[in-house]
């Protein structure tokens, strides 16, 4: 016999529970967060960085680069490794040519998945709310199934964090001498955040390590599974990187730009500098 | 202190909720109340359960609209008010607060059980082979299942749609798969299965499974998600399909 839908013992429709607590809380935080963070990043990346040089903040003697930005490469950056890789592009800004990838990486990560089907798809909104769909096939059928490709936006994203800490280190240098800046510090933890959010990455635990069935049957494997213990590490508050590191580079991006409009006034010097 | 149980009553044809008051006492679980009012109130209530030790996975109900272990939640820690008590939505309803859970049992006997690989020359000397503890914490956690369907109830994959018990089989039977897959004794492919006949697929990692299990078992985490990666290897990756062609390596 085919089973019905319809229980007397549940309640039936769009949203409809017998929990009690504030299950929606999660959701909302999720569409208020998400949502701020994808409008803000879009508009950073197309607006350019007004008052920067050629997309760096060079002023007062500093070197300030956006995360957005990072790494740079068309000819119209001022500097950096990859400064004019791409030349000859002027409609769009450089964050347009990079930011792609980790967006990738978190628009396909494990965690970010749970948040936005939750969120975004209501599917399911909560646990044991009910689902306002007829049919569901999840990520077994197209679009979901691409998800499967997860690992490659890790590929690219493990580029990102060299680049960013010698972000850092150039923000860590006022003119031409050691200094530690309040930007700089918010640099740096912006680049360390990156790298423990990427660290955690399930695709990554498992090529590292997680693949193999026997941790111990080999040198080789015994090597791996320290690697995998290293990854779960980081893993184990995947969601926590995933939340902290995300509010954390749009920060990063408005205090840059807050620095640009207002002076140096509101980036102090705490140590060194010339 | 008096406590109203809001219970289910009934079959699915004719249900209702119905009302019970019981003095509750000191470290009374949801469970004791259910016997109370058995005794006391209404003798033809029907409910499951079995150790009152939360580990034979009987008596798992809806508590205000959330999964659990009848016999571990106590009453003490619920919000104020009725506590509403209703069985599963997963599984069909039975009477009151019994479901039939059959259909888990059926799911478990398709999946190919341990095989053992045949013995290195080395074991064989030995007559045995043993396992290194890194090896055993991964399996073992999974281990722990009292199979009480809580996480295959909260699954929306099947709560919210019945006809996907036909193409998939739900958080609790991958960790089964997990464990089997990750065994490094055991023999047995199973990955064709887990994409074409478990579904890995279908569910969408929003991890209600793990968030309810009531041994703490991180089933999405540590099971679901590593299974669909070992399925990405064999069937979404092109360059590890290519490199499988080129050097016969997985
Ligand atoms: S994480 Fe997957 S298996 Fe677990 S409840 Fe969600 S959809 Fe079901
Ligand atoms: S995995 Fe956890 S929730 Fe699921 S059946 Fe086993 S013990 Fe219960
Ligand atoms: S980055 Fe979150 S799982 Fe890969
Ligand atoms: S009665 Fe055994 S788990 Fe509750």
């Amino acid at each position: 016999m085919a089973e019905t839908r319809s229980s007397p013992a549940h309640p039936r429709g769009f949203f409809q529970t017998f929990r009690k607590d504030a299950w929606w809380s999660y959701p909302l935080f999720t569409v208020i967060v998400l949502g701020a963070f994808g409008v803000y990043s879009l508009w950073a990346a197309y607006t350019g960085i007004a008052g920067a040089e050629a997309f760096h903040y060079l002023d007062h003697g500093r070197d300030y680069l956006s995360p957005f930005y990072s790494p740079c490469i068309t000819d119209a950056c001022a500097e950096g490794p990859l400064a004019g890789t791409i030349t000859g592009v002027t409609v769009v800004t450089p964050a347009l040519f990079v930011m792609w990838m980790p967006l990738g990486l978190r628009a396909t990560c494990y965690y970010y998945r749970k948040a936005y089907y939750r969120a975004f798809f209501a599917s399911p909104v909560a646990c044991s709310v009910d689902e306002p769909r007829k049919k569901y096939s999840g990520e077994a059928a197209f679009p979901f199934v691409l998800q499967n490709l997860h690992r490659y936006f890790l590929y690219l994203a493990l580029l990102f964090p060299p680049f960013l800490l010698y972000d850092a280190w150039l923000a860590f240098q006022v003119n031409g001498s050691f200094a530690v800046t309040a930007v700089a510090l918010v640099m740096l933890a912006n680049a360390l955040l990156l790298t423990g959010f990427t660290f955690g990455c399930h695709a990554l635990r498992h090529w590292v390590g997680g693949r193999l069935n026997c941790f111990s049957c080999s040198n080789v494997a015994k090597g791996r599974y320290g690697l995998w213990r290293g990854v779960t590490w980081f893993n184990k508050h995947h969601g926590k990187w995933a939340w902290v590191s995300l509010v954390w580079v749009g920060l990063t991006d408005a205090y840059i730009r807050a620095v640009i409009h207002f002076g140096p006034s509101i980036d102090p010097i705490l140590f060194g500098g010339a | 202190m008096k406590r109203t149980l809001t219970i289910f009553r009934g079959t699915k044809e004719n249900g209702r909720y119905e009302d019970y008051e019981v003095e509750q006492q000191e470290g009374m679980v949801v469970l004791d109340a259910i016997h109370r009012i058995q005794a006391e109130q209404a003798t033809d209530l029907a409910c499951r359960w079995n150790c009152k030790a939360g580990k034979c996975g009987s008596c798992s109900a809806e508590i205000n609209g959330k999964a659990k272990l009848t016999c571990m939640t106590r009453m003490d820690t619920l919000p104020d008010g009725p506590i509403r008590v209703g069985p599963v939505k997963t599984f069909p309803l039975q009477k009151d607060l019994v479901t039939d859970v059959s259909w888990n049992y059926r799911v478990k006997k398709r999946i190919t059980p341990f095989t053992p690989k045949t013995y290195t020359p080395e074991e064989a000397k030995k007559g045995e082979f043993n396992m290194k503890q890194e090896d055993i914490d991964r399996v073992q956690e999974f281990r722990k299942c009292i199979e009480c369907f809580l996480c295959q109830n909260v699954c929306h994959v099947l709560r919210d749609f019945p006809e996907n018990k036909e193409v998939f089989d739900g958080p609790r039977y991958m960790i089964r798969l997990a464990e089997l897959e990750m065994h490094p004794k055991d023999d047995a492919d199973r990955i064709p299965y887990v994409k074409e006949t478990s579904g890995v697929g279908h569910c969408n990692i929003t991890r209600c499974c793990t968030e309810v299990c009531p041994e703490n078992i991180v089933i999405t985490d540590n099971g679901i998600i590593p299974l669909k990666e070992r399925m990405s290897d064999r069937y979404y990756d092109p360059l590890r399909m290519i490199w499988r062609k080129l050097t016969g390596k997985s």
